[in-house]
């Protein structure tokens, strides 16, 4: 029997976890889980439209949990993924509000600028980090909030059309929404979005596995101080970490308020970038771990509407289902603690039985 | 069986996954004596008291404390039955006072009793002879009074048994007689100690008797008054140990390495190397001797890149180091053999592989146009291996973590000196190694004076220095106090110099 649990492993614990704390809530309600889980299921999957909203969903997440990923394997927590995100949407946004071009190349800028917005928006704690040693998870909170009023004076002065809470809806061309892809998918949200977001699940894991980039950011992760001893430059690498993470981020804004939505709302901080953090997590930050749990927990949102048409049990309990999953990742020593004492009662069983014979 | 143990551990099996970490050991403890637990690194002297402490569980074998069969399944069954371990790493809460940390976990009613745990403390202290002060914070005390805070915390859970999990690897020279002098105390007031340790001198000085423990079986068991240290060390190692180095006359060249006036501040801010001024010529080893924290780590970390240099220069070939980035300073020739492994040698989370390229992945041929070539870089570790002798589960892919502290010795020493370096610097090599692996990594540096490297050994070891260096240079508050040849000293002498005094002074 293995001592110690592989990560992946211990994610699916906690998923199964999750899912069960899920079952005892709606026993608790008066529900039978079992109809419950399956509209739950049957919500994010049963038809192409379905699993079309499930991947659209999980879209953006895919590009927050890189995010944090990414910045986590250098050993820095990437709380700032929503400010960069919705910067990276609004510079999208404006380009494509504002500039007229062929669609190609629209698409075109408005993803280079995504990029270049949310890039801007993570070197800044970066370049505090490296320069002023300023925590990161103080600096991006901050700068989470300086995004948030940007976009609210911005898009009230600038991009608002009828409404005052929004900005102008784009042009369907101005969208990532393509039509053979609606269609493929029956009419659902999915857009050209998923192939940005499987693109960079590529291109992160290609930095991270076969680059020299790649090899100094986790040597810096894992051990800054025998990293500079080595000769890496410690704070370039703090600062180039905390720029893609930001880029990765302004690309889940630029999928998320330009394809699964064709508008910005002001006031609100895209909860996606904290769901980033989940699924970084439950991914246990690898490329492909990312991939899988954002296509799930896309399931388990684009469900809960179903779930709580179909029966008496409110979306609530899908919300919750997934905090739990966050609560037991983010424990997962205590899972490995569990398996351990498991392990031993099974170990003193077995001495004991020997001693017998 | 007319003998009185206090403990015995016979016949006990331990087995991990692809190991087994002890085959079949008995060891036995008399009533009021040290043994000592001798054995190399890995050799199952740790997993062992481990199962004596409650922290593992034994497959097969018996444990008896005072002549009567007992389980032990957690540390709390052990202490019940009066065994105490003072471990390597502390268990102490820092911004507590030694009394706090003493009476920590076993509080008894709700209401603290500090005054009268002070009390009882300071009684007990007395007795042993461990002078604590029990109202001290432990940040502010010195880590050998820190070890004696464990002991005391022992003591006061009325331990009979002390078992001492390498206790002089953090100590000053002058802190493990203090240690010592304890032990005897102890052992005086009716205790018994089980000593773990691969250092000969200590288990000479202060042990009874010593178990030899080789590859998780016993060796054997002797009186220590009728051992030499040669057949201990020969015991352990299985085969026979040089304690001098075998070394020809050095054939020193050109300068390689200059420091001129060198001044560099320590933490405080104040200057602690003071126009410092030193040179390592090609083909010999000067060693730089002194008491731990007169200026050693201020010259090595400003020679090295690690600390900014206020006045003065680094020549390397004549090239001015001292204000250029530490990977040019390796381009230029340096190589660097770092004080702590874990801290600032090795990536405990990478594989050999990726630890051995650290400096050099960045160029030709373990990388092209920024992306990785797996297979130089596995062939380059896998040459290490075989050269050093790296010891390791999986070969290259073996995470660096799992090798043992020789090993991990052993790949950094291979990954410096396979850079060919001009210049080598070298600081505490060997410090918490076992004697097969201090012998080899002397052997290595020898190597690498004899073909033409200049190297500068950092220790404060004083017999290391001695053994391997052709020049001592002594350095006390961070002045170069002389530079001698080390043919023409001896260890008072250096001893001495080290204090501050000067050659021809004082005597």
């Amino acid at each position: 029997m293995k001592k110690e649990l592989n990560s992946a492993t211990k994610s699916i614990i906690a998923t199964l976890l999750g899912l069960l704390a899920g079952a005892i809530l709606m026993i608790s309600i008066g529900s039978n889980p079992f109809e419950g889980f399956s509209y739950l299921f049957k919500g994010g999957l049963m038809n192409i439209e379905r699993i079309g909203n499930s991947i659209a969903t999980a879209t953006t997440l895919i590009l927050t949990g890189l995010s944090v990923a990414f910045a986590f394997k250098t050993g820095l927590f990437n709380i700032g993924v929503s400010g960069q995100m919705i910067i990276g949407g609004l510079c999208a946004t404006i380009i494509g509000l504002k500039v007229d071009m062929a669609r190609p190349l629209l698409l075109f800028v408005m993803l280079l600028v995504a990029i270049l917005g949310g890039a801007i928006w993570g070197i800044i704690p970066g370049l505090l980090k490296a320069k002023f040693n300023v925590h990161e998870v103080v600096s991006t909170i901050m700068m989470n909030w300086i995004a948030l009023w940007v976009t609210y004076y911005t898009v009230q002065t600038f991009l608002k059309d009828v409404q005052e809470t929004q900005s102008a809806d784009l042009q369907i061309y101005a969208q990532l929404k393509v039509p053979w892809l609606t269609e493929l998918f029956n009419g659902s949200s999915i857009n050209l979005g998923i192939f940005i977001a499987l693109l960079a699940v590529i291109f992160v894991k290609i930095i991270l596995d076969k680059t020299t980039l790649g090899f100094e950011l986790k040597a810096v992760g894992f051990n800054k101080e025998a990293a500079r001893c080595n000769g890496i430059a410690v704070n370039r690498n703090v600062i180039l970490s905390m720029m893609i993470a930001g880029a990765l981020a302004g690309l889940a804004g630029l999928t998320f308020y330009t394809g699964f939505a064709k508008n910005i709302q002001i006031g609100i901080l895209p909860s996606q970038g904290f769901d980033g953090i989940a699924v970084a997590l439950l991914g246990v930050t690898s490329p492909f771990g990312v991939l899988i749990a954002s296509l799930f927990f896309g399931v388990l949102h684009t469900g809960k509407g179903f779930m709580s048409a179909m029966t008496d049990i409110p979306p609530q309990i899908a919300d919750t289902i997934i905090a739990i999953i966050i609560y037991f990742t983010a424990t997962s020593l205590l899972i490995q603690r569990v398996w351990t004492k498991i392990l031993r009662k099974r170990d003193n069983k077995k001495t004991e039985e020997g001693g017998k014979n | 069986m007319k003998e009185n143990y206090i403990v015995e551990m016979l016949n006990i099996r331990k087995e991990f996954p692809g190991v087994v970490a002890n085959d079949d050991i008995t060891i036995q403890l008399k009533q009021g004596e040290i043994l000592a637990l001798l054995g190399e690194n890995g050799a199952g002297k740790s997993t062992l008291m481990s199962i004596l402490f409650g922290l593992f569980h034994l497959d097969k074998g018996i444990i008896k404390v005072k002549g009567k069969e007992v389980r032990i399944s957690d540390p709390n069954d052990a202490n019940n039955l009066g065994i105490g371990m003072v471990h390597q790493h502390f268990q102490l809460v820092h911004n507590f006072t030694v009394t706090e940390n003493i009476i920590l976990g076993m509080e008894g009613s709700k209401v603290l009793k500090i005054k009268e745990a002070s009390k009882k403390i300071k009684q007990i202290s007395t007795q042993y002879g461990l002078d604590i002060d029990p109202d001290k914070k432990i940040e502010d005390i010195s880590v050998g009074m820190q070890q004696r805070v464990e002991i005391l915390k022992m003591l006061y859970r009325n331990a009979e048994v002390l078992i001492f999990d390498e206790p002089t690897a953090v100590l000053t020279p002058q802190e493990i007689i203090d240690l010592i002098q304890i032990m005897r105390n102890l052992i005086a007031e009716g205790k018994s100690i089980i000593l773990i340790t691969h250092k000969l001198k200590e288990i000479k000085a202060v042990a009874d008797r010593c178990t030899v423990i080789r590859r998780g079986k016993v060796i054997g068991t002797v009186n220590v008054k009728e051992t030499s240290e040669a057949k201990m060390a020969e015991m352990m190692v299985g085969r026979e140990v040089t304690f001098t180095v075998d070394k020809e006359a050095s054939n020193p060249g050109k300068v390689i390495l200059e420091i001129k006036n060198l001044s560099v501040l320590n933490t405080q801010k104040t200057l602690g190397l003071k126009d410092f001024s030193l040179a390592v010529r090609a083909g010999e080893i000067v060693g730089l001797a002194g008491v731990d924290g007169n200026g050693q780590t201020e010259l090595v970390e400003a020679i090295t890149g690690l600390r900014k240099v206020e006045s003065g220069s680094i020549l390397l070939n004549d090239k001015d180091l001292s204000h250029v980035s530490i990977r040019e300073r390796h381009e230029s020739g340096l190589s660097h053999i770092p004080e702590d492994r874990h801290k600032h040698g090795l990536v405990l989370e990478f594989t050999i592989a990726e630890n051995m390229v650290l400096k050099e992945f960045y160029h030709a041929p373990f990388s092209k146009n920024g992306f990785l070539n797996p297979e130089e870089i596995k062939k380059h570790a896998d040459k290490i291996i075989s050269l050093f002798d790296v010891r390791s589960g999986k070969g290259n892919a073996t995470l660096a973590k799992n090798l043992s502290g020789g090993n991990q010795q052993k790949a950094i020493v291979g990954r410096e000196v396979s850079s060919n370096p001009e210049f080598l610097i070298a600081v505490q090599p060997t410090r918490g190694l076992d004697v097969g692996a201090i012998e080899y990594i002397h052997k290595r540096l020898i190597e690498q004076r004899d073909s033409g490297k200049a190297v500068l050994l950092v220790s404060l070891e004083l017999d290391e220095i001695l053994d391997l260096s052709d020049r001592i240079a002594v350095i006390n508050h961070g002045e170069l106090i002389d530079l001698v040849e080390a043919g023409e000293t001896n260890e008072n002498e250096v001893g001495l110099m080290m204090a501050g005094i000067k050659r021809g002074e004082g005597q």
